[in-house]
């Protein structure tokens, strides 16, 4: 399990850069990132190395910003892995919020941060299933 | 010269006085002896119905608000047995409580009289086609126009509001002379004119009365150009009675208003001292002809400056000058009032929803829209779209329930919206009115 920082933005010019500045000053590092966004405004998804001072920081700024339980799995780079792991999470009756993937952390996985409904059962899930996630502190030092 | 009574509407002041102070001493023992709100008020004041001996006695009398309205919701103002209430408006724009305006017999007649004399000021006669495109129902617009111009004996198109396609072939297979709608909606017909391939040449289009929200002197010579008709102005709010309190004449220089059943005050709605004649403040109407709902010293917050020298059309009523502002933050959204607060209150209503919005009003292709944006608070915040999307939804739903109007919330930073000591900025009005 892990901490994501969700910052609400408005759709207009600068606001990211804003939120990465801020964060680039505190000497927050931003593991990986996501956005959703929609034609008014859009939530910016990220995972630091520090969540806990990145969400007093962004607060301090005057963002709205939350802190998010998520579950970074780790999946093999290879064609087809995403979707077994996908597979089994469907076959358990796992509800997926959302999803985003990076890779670049070993040579031979990648990474999918899930957002699910249910995060104990996800935990449950995978390890009956024998799926790696990665544990909190190893992915804020990746 | 247009008059539909010549006598009542071009009377001398002398006359006119007299008329004024009689009606207004009944007026005063009415409410006083029939509704127990203003007798309080006045026994507070330390006011007799008897201290009332000339018209400048009635600045001793308090003021009427529309909180009076609200806190005696919804007959508690009414001077008569609701047995003798033909008819009962309300206005939009408040949550929870509207506010109420009942009619006797004898106040709908006076109310058609006053609605014709406004028809006829804009030239109407029985031979006029007078299309009606204000909406029929609780607003008093469109009943208020229809029994007008039925007692001149025009031939009246009930159309009320929207369908515009209809609205213009009607207009040109009736052979519509007189069009009475709000002025953005007739810009807004010209444009489905054009779209359609009528030109105002095909029309027998002669005049338009228009009111229900403000417009400029620009906006006139606009429709005038546009439509190539006279444009005048019609004012009128349905606490007093709905239009027909005041009515522009051929000259198009102020509203002559109806001083045989209207008394016209200007105050400064910061001190509530009376002004001079000529200097700009807060219209506050006593009604001196109501039965059912007589309002004594009515603040309509509509900001405007009073006329009282002779007007060229012959007729000696006062005259206000074109409403262009408020001395509240009321906005008129295609005719409906909308209240800051009453965002206020729905907003707050929503569990988590922090009450710091702002209202973006703007007129697009002649018609309005409100904007309403919503600052994200932690508490509302949701990492899901459409989690937000749905909070979203739920605001814009309950307000325009509420409103009566449509509405586009849009969700904003928090701190987005500008925070000020005192009286926050809580309307952008775009409208180049």
């Amino acid at each position: 399990m892990a901490k994501q920082i969700s910052v609400f933005l408005e759709n207009k010019a600068g606001r990211l850069s804003r939120v990465t500045r801020v964060l680039g000053e505190a000497g927050i590092n931003i593991r990986a990132l996501s956005i959703a966004d929609t034609s008014d405004f859009g939530i910016l998804r990220i995972i630091v190395n520090d969540p806990d001072k990145a969400y007093r920081i962004l607060k301090d700024a005057g963002f709205t910003v939350s802190e998010t339980e998520v579950i970074a799995v780790q999946v093999p780079d290879s064609p087809g892995s995403l979707a077994t792991v996908l597979e089994q999470m469907a076959e358990e009756n796992l509800n997926i919020e959302y999803l985003y993937a990076f890779i670049g952390t070993s040579e031979n996985d990648a990474l999918v941060i899930f957002k699910v409904e249910d995060i104990e059962k996800a935990r449950e899930t995978f390890k009956k299933k024998g799926i790696k996630f990665v544990d909190e502190k190893r992915l804020y030092q990746l | 010269m247009y008059c539909w009574d010549q006598e009542k509407e071009c009377m001398s002041r002398e006359q006119l006085e007299k008329l004024q102070l009689r009606r207004l001493k009944e007026t005063v023992y009415k409410v006083y002896a029939f509704v127990p709100a203003y007798k309080e008020k006045m026994d507070r004041a330390g006011i007799r119905p008897d201290d009332i001996k000339t018209l400048e006695d009635l600045q001793k009398l308090p003021f009427t608000t529309k909180q009076d309205l609200r806190n005696n919701y919804p007959f508690n103002l009414f001077a008569i047995p609701l047995s003798d209430v033909v008819r009962i408006h309300s206005s939009s724009g408040t949550t929870g409580k509207p506010t109420v305006v009942g009619y006797s017999r004898n106040d709908i007649e006076i109310w058609a009289e006053l609605m014709a004399r406004a028809l006829t000021s804009a030239g109407a006669s029985r031979h006029s086609v007078i299309q009606n495109a204000y909406g029929y129902g609780l607003f008093t617009g469109g009943l208020g126009v229809h029994y007008g111009a039925e007692k001149i004996g025009a031939s009246v198109i009930p159309t009320s509001g929207g369908n515009t396609k209809r609205q213009v072939l009607l207009m040109k297979d009736f052979g519509t002379t007189i069009l009475t709608c709000t002025p953005s909606y007739a810009l807004y017909m010209y444009e489905v004119m054009q779209e359609m391939g009528i030109e105002p040449s095909d029309l027998k289009l002669k005049a338009g009365i228009f009111g229900a929200e403000p417009w400029s002197e620009n906006m006139r010579k606009e429709i005038e150009n546009k439509l190539e008709i006279d444009a005048y102005d019609i004012y009128g709010l349905s606490e007093i009675i709905g239009p027909g309190v005041a009515i522009e004449c051929r000259c198009k220089s102020g509203l002559h208003i109806a001083e045989d059943h209207f008394i016209p005050e200007i105050i400064d709605p910061e001190t509530g001292q009376i002004l001079e004649d000529g200097a700009q403040g807060e219209l506050v109407i006593t009604a001196i002809t109501k039965e059912a709902m007589p309002l004594i010293r009515y603040r309509t917050r509509d900001l405007t400056i009073l006329n009282r020298t002779r007007c060229e059309c012959g007729r000696t009523h006062a005259r206000i000058q074109k409403v262009l502002g408020r001395s509240d933050d009321m906005v008129i959204i295609r005719g409906v009032n909308v209240f800051p607060s009453t965002v206020e209150s729905v907003l707050l209503d929503i569990p988590g929803v922090e009450p710091h919005y702002l209202l973006i009003v703007d007129r697009k292709n002649n018609l309005d829209e409100l904007e309403v944006q919503v600052e994200v608070s932690e508490s509302i915040f949701s990492d899901e779209i459409r989690k937000l999307e749905e909070l979203g939804n739920l605001i814009t739903k309950e307000l325009e329930g509420n409103l009566g109007v449509g509405v586009k919330v849009r969700l904003v930073e928090p701190k987005a919206l500008e925070r000020s000591e005192g009286k926050a900025k809580r309307v952008i009005d775009k409208r180049k009115i």
